[in-house]
């Protein structure tokens, strides 16, 4: 749908300017990287070969995470049932949850000597191995999944109410309501949630590695270490940082040109009516999805939960004290996304289609350029100026908040566009503009999605592994890194109870904001 | 947004600076482990700040090969004054980055202080603190060990390891078998992928999945055992002899050439040949103290497997021999 530039105002002004901040925050890394390194390199046969292999698990990992949550959040979306709540939220703990706790759990289930193959042992059928690609895609769906049925989950959330009355008073059985109503929707929020998705598995490395079985399942993000790390090759460093932000900006610039806003207009605001999913065997079907979607992305979490739950008593006060600090690092990671997010996607609204589409990529650029290329980079920057340790949980705050952006930004830009398109102009006839505007019109209709991006943001900063060896503060470890101490002190069982205090921790301050934003509204 | 970073950081340097005394501050890049509350650095702070009016500094920064990318990246600016926890894989790349001093330490003097160090010490820029071997820990209840890497690949015994690019056990096990097999080496590594459970990126991930069971034995240490012993009182886990030998890991620190402290600096190197360091070292890092501490070994370290032949290449063969190896390994492992 064609659509008109309009004025930008000062949020739309702010936008523009968050995205050029993200943008020359990428680029100058990168730049500092290349200016270290002392010599030029080129990509090897393995290089090439971890690019291949990037691709392809992130495309697949992609297509099936969303394939699978089309029908689930449909599901949730037309079913009313008790714990539906609390289980949009338990659904959304494999995204947030520091990769290794999460990997923990998946092999809880799938492992070696998990419930999976006790299972099979009982019955006499041979065990399954998870290690190799299949148990790479098979935890990047995991991990993914929740992502992309809450972002499906938003779509259909944001049918107008009037809509699906009008086509329920006209007689439309669901298949009618499919081709009219949903698909549309699809067509707007899929693309979307697969390029973000397939952006965030192309810099995947732990798990990768953890489960690949070997240099097979190598990623760009691993060579990207290697160079770093042993080599010290940083122009390799570089080089491939490139290449992992030309696949994910080919990807995006694909998506948004395939995804088509669905046009629908802005409804009343009203909750969706009663009565409205259909029944029989799309019941039942409905049911199997969620009670298999349950099963597949709960059990590994409850794992993990009990596993540490006996030891939570005996921690350490270190370890509190990490959990405290990485409270206030998510703290001002959230302040600082939202921020960001909400006047990036005004712009993205407010902006032509080609000129907003290059907005948007810049917000999806922050996950696809390498976490430890943007460390180095920053550290290469700030090191001349002062001591980058010094500076250390406020350069983590910072990461943290660029990493989760995109995902801050795909939950936003859909409402925000509704609002701007519906009110937007009527609001400037009427001469309401600047603050006013903002909270009178704008965000009572998008409080949803910002409280969603608020918690998601928020969770994934606490569980982020403190991104950036290079800025370890001294006495600063926070609760993802203390883990990680602890394992390396072999205290197993410590670093699973503060496994599981970062679980609950995570998702009670998601679920605190995220419920923030819903207060009446009934999905 | 800017604000709020700015308020962080501004109250962080706050509590840095009330944090600066008018002591001299040392300060000293190692491993994060070693920072750790169950690492050595806590206790070896006390004990040498007992001894050097000033104020000693550990500052965590990943691991061994985290530390040396981040010296390269603060060049001649870095605040360190010592690195500590290099190891002998990695010294021919640090010496070469000419950030180093000699610590100034008499050869034969040293040589011999070093009398837990089962090989001659002939480096005059890195001191060493710690050491042990390489091994396979298998879990308690394994029956018919491997004890060679050659039964080890005919056996369907699961293992762990970890990753040579992201992991210095993992290197370390690759020079292992190239210590033991040289030419075959590869051929090695192709008879052993399929008893290759995963690779992971560092040891924590691949002792911490061993210990949840997804192996039979897991790439550690000999004395990975003693922990087990010692802190938990298992005696039920005892690493692999193999008999063609385990491959030495060998832990070092050295001055840097532009450190503002020099002498304190070689107060602490001589302090860390001294019982106050080395009597730590067993039971925080779980390794082989480089000397004899006062007492002895702590009781358990008795019974923890004693190699017969000791693998190590010297520090300056290691760039080329890895890369080699690393090309045999990857080729191996990719089929």
């Amino acid at each position: 749908m064609a659509r008109s530039a309009q004025p930008l105002g000062p949020f739309g002004r702010a936008g523009v300017l968050g995205a050029a901040f993200v943008v020359a925050l990428i680029g100058g890394s990168i730049w500092a990287v290349l200016q270290f390194a002392n010599a030029p390199s080129g990509l090897g046969p393995a290089d090439w070969a971890a690019v291949r292999f990037t691709i392809w698990q992130a495309a697949l990992s992609a297509l099936i995470s969303v394939s699978l949550a089309v029908p689930l959040a449909r599901a949730i979306a037309r079913r009313r049932f008790p714990g539906r709540r609390a289980l949009i939220t338990l659904l959304g703990a494999p995204f947030i949850l520091p990769v290794i706790v999460a990997v923990f759990g998946l092999l809880a289930v799938f492992g070696r000597s998990g419930l999976l193959n006790a299972g099979l042992e009982a019955i006499g059928l041979a065990p399954v191995s998870i290690y190799g690609r299949g148990g790479v895609v098979l935890a990047h769906v995991f991990l993914n999944l929740p992502l992309a049925t809450r972002l499906i989950l938003q779509g259909w959330s944001e049918i107008p109410t009037e809509r699906l009355r009008l086509a329920q008073s006209l007689g439309m059985d669901s298949r009618a309501i499919g081709r009219i109503l949903e698909r549309p929707m699809l067509r707007d929020v899929v693309p979307g949630a697969l390029v973000v998705i397939f952006v965030v598995c192309t810099t995947s490395f732990a798990v990768a590695l953890t489960l690949g079985g070997g240099p097979r399942a190598s990623t760009v993000e691993l060579a990207i270490y290697q160079a770093i790390r042993f080599e010290f090759d940083l122009a390799g460093a570089a080089l491939l940082s490139v290449v992992q932000l030309v696949i994910a900006g080919g990807a995006a610039m694909l998506a948004l040109t395939v995804s088509v806003p669905s046009g629908f207009g802005a409804g009343l605001d009203r909750p969706l009516p009663r009565g409205l999913a259909p029944r029989g065997w799309r019941k039942g079907a409905d049911a199997c999805w969620i009670a298999a979607a349950a099963l597949f992305l709960g059990l590994p979490i409850v794992m993990v939960g009990v596993s540490g739950l006996g030891g939570v008593a005996e921690l350490p006060m270190s370890v509190w004290q990490a959990a405290l600090r990485s409270l206030v690092v998510a703290a001002v990671s959230t302040g600082v996304t939202v921020s960001l997010a909400l006047f990036m996607a005004i712009a993205v609204a407010r902006l032509s289609q080609t000129a907003s589409r290059l907005v948007e990529t810049a917000g999806l650029m922050s996950i696809a350029a390498s976490s430890l290329v943007l460390g180095t980079g920053l550290f290469i920057l700030i090191n001349p100026i002062v001591n980058p340790t010094s500076l250390s949980l406020a350069v983590t705050a910072l990461v943290n908040a660029l990493m989760s952006l995109p995902f801050a930004l795909r939950a936003l830009i859909p409402a925000v566009r509704v609002a701007e398109g519906a009110y937007g102009r009527l609001s400037a006839s009427l001469g309401l503009g600047g603050w006013r505007y903002f909270w009178l019109v704008l965000l009572p209709r998008i409080r949803r999605p910002l409280a969603f991006a608020a918690g998601l943001t928020a969770a994934l900063s606490l569980g982020d592994l403190g991104v950036i060896a290079l800025f370890a503060p001294p006495d600063g470890a926070t609760l993802p890194l203390q883990i990680y101490h602890l394992m390396g002190a072999y205290r197993q069982d410590d670093a699973a109870a503060a496994s599981t205090v970062l679980l609950v921790l995570t998702l009670a301050v998601f679920w605190i904001l995220d419920r923030g934003g819903r207060g009446d509204a009934d999905a | 947004m800017r604000p709020m970073t700015l308020a962080v950081s501004a109250a962080l340097l706050a509590a840095g600076a009330a944090h600066a005394e008018d002591k001299p501050v040392l300060t000293i890049y190692t491993y994060d482990s070693f920072v750790s509350d169950w690492g050595p650095g806590p206790q070896i702070e006390t004990a040498f700040e007992a001894t050097c009016d000033c104020d000693l500094q550990f500052v965590g920064a990943g691991d061994g090969a985290a530390l040396l990318a981040r010296l390269r990246l603060e060049g001649e600016r870095s605040e360190a004054d010592i690195v500590l926890g290099l190891d002998t894989n990695l010294t021919a790349a640090a010496a070469e980055t000419g950030l180093f001093a000699t610590h100034g330490q008499d050869a034969a003097t040293l040589d011999s202080a070093l009398n837990l160090l089962p090989v001659a010490w002939e480096d005059d820029v890195f001191v060493p603190y710690d050491w042990g071997y390489f091994a396979f820990v298998p879990n308690a209840d394994m029956a018919d060990v491997p004890t060679d890497f050659r039964a080890l690949a005919a056996s369907d015994t699961k293992i762990l390891i970890q990753d040579p690019r992201s992991s210095t056990p993992g290197l370390g096990l690759l020079l292992w078998v190239k210590a033991a097999y040289g030419d075959e080496a590869a051929e090695i590594w192709e008879a052993l992928s399929d008893n290759i459970v995963t690779v992971t990126k560092g040891w924590s991930e691949a002792y911490g999945l061993f210990l949840e069971g997804e192996a039979d034995m897991v790439l550690s240490y000999t004395t990975s055992p003693a922990y087990h012993l010692i802190a938990e009182e298992d005696t039920s886990k005892a690493a692999a002899a193999f008999n063609e030998g385990h491959y030495m890991q060998i832990e070092v620190a050295a001055k840097l050439a532009a450190t503002d402290q020099p002498e304190l600096a070689d107060d602490f190197l001589s302090f860390m040949l001294t019982s106050g360091f080395q009597s730590v070292i067993p039971t925080t890092n779980w390794m082989y103290p480089v000397a004899e501490p006062e007492g002895g070994l702590p009781s358990g370290f008795e019974t923890l497997v004693q190699p017969g032949t000791v693998l190590i290449f010297p520090a300056g063969r290691v760039p080329d021999t890895r890369e080699e190896a690393l090309d045999e390994w990857r080729a191996a492992l990719s089929r």
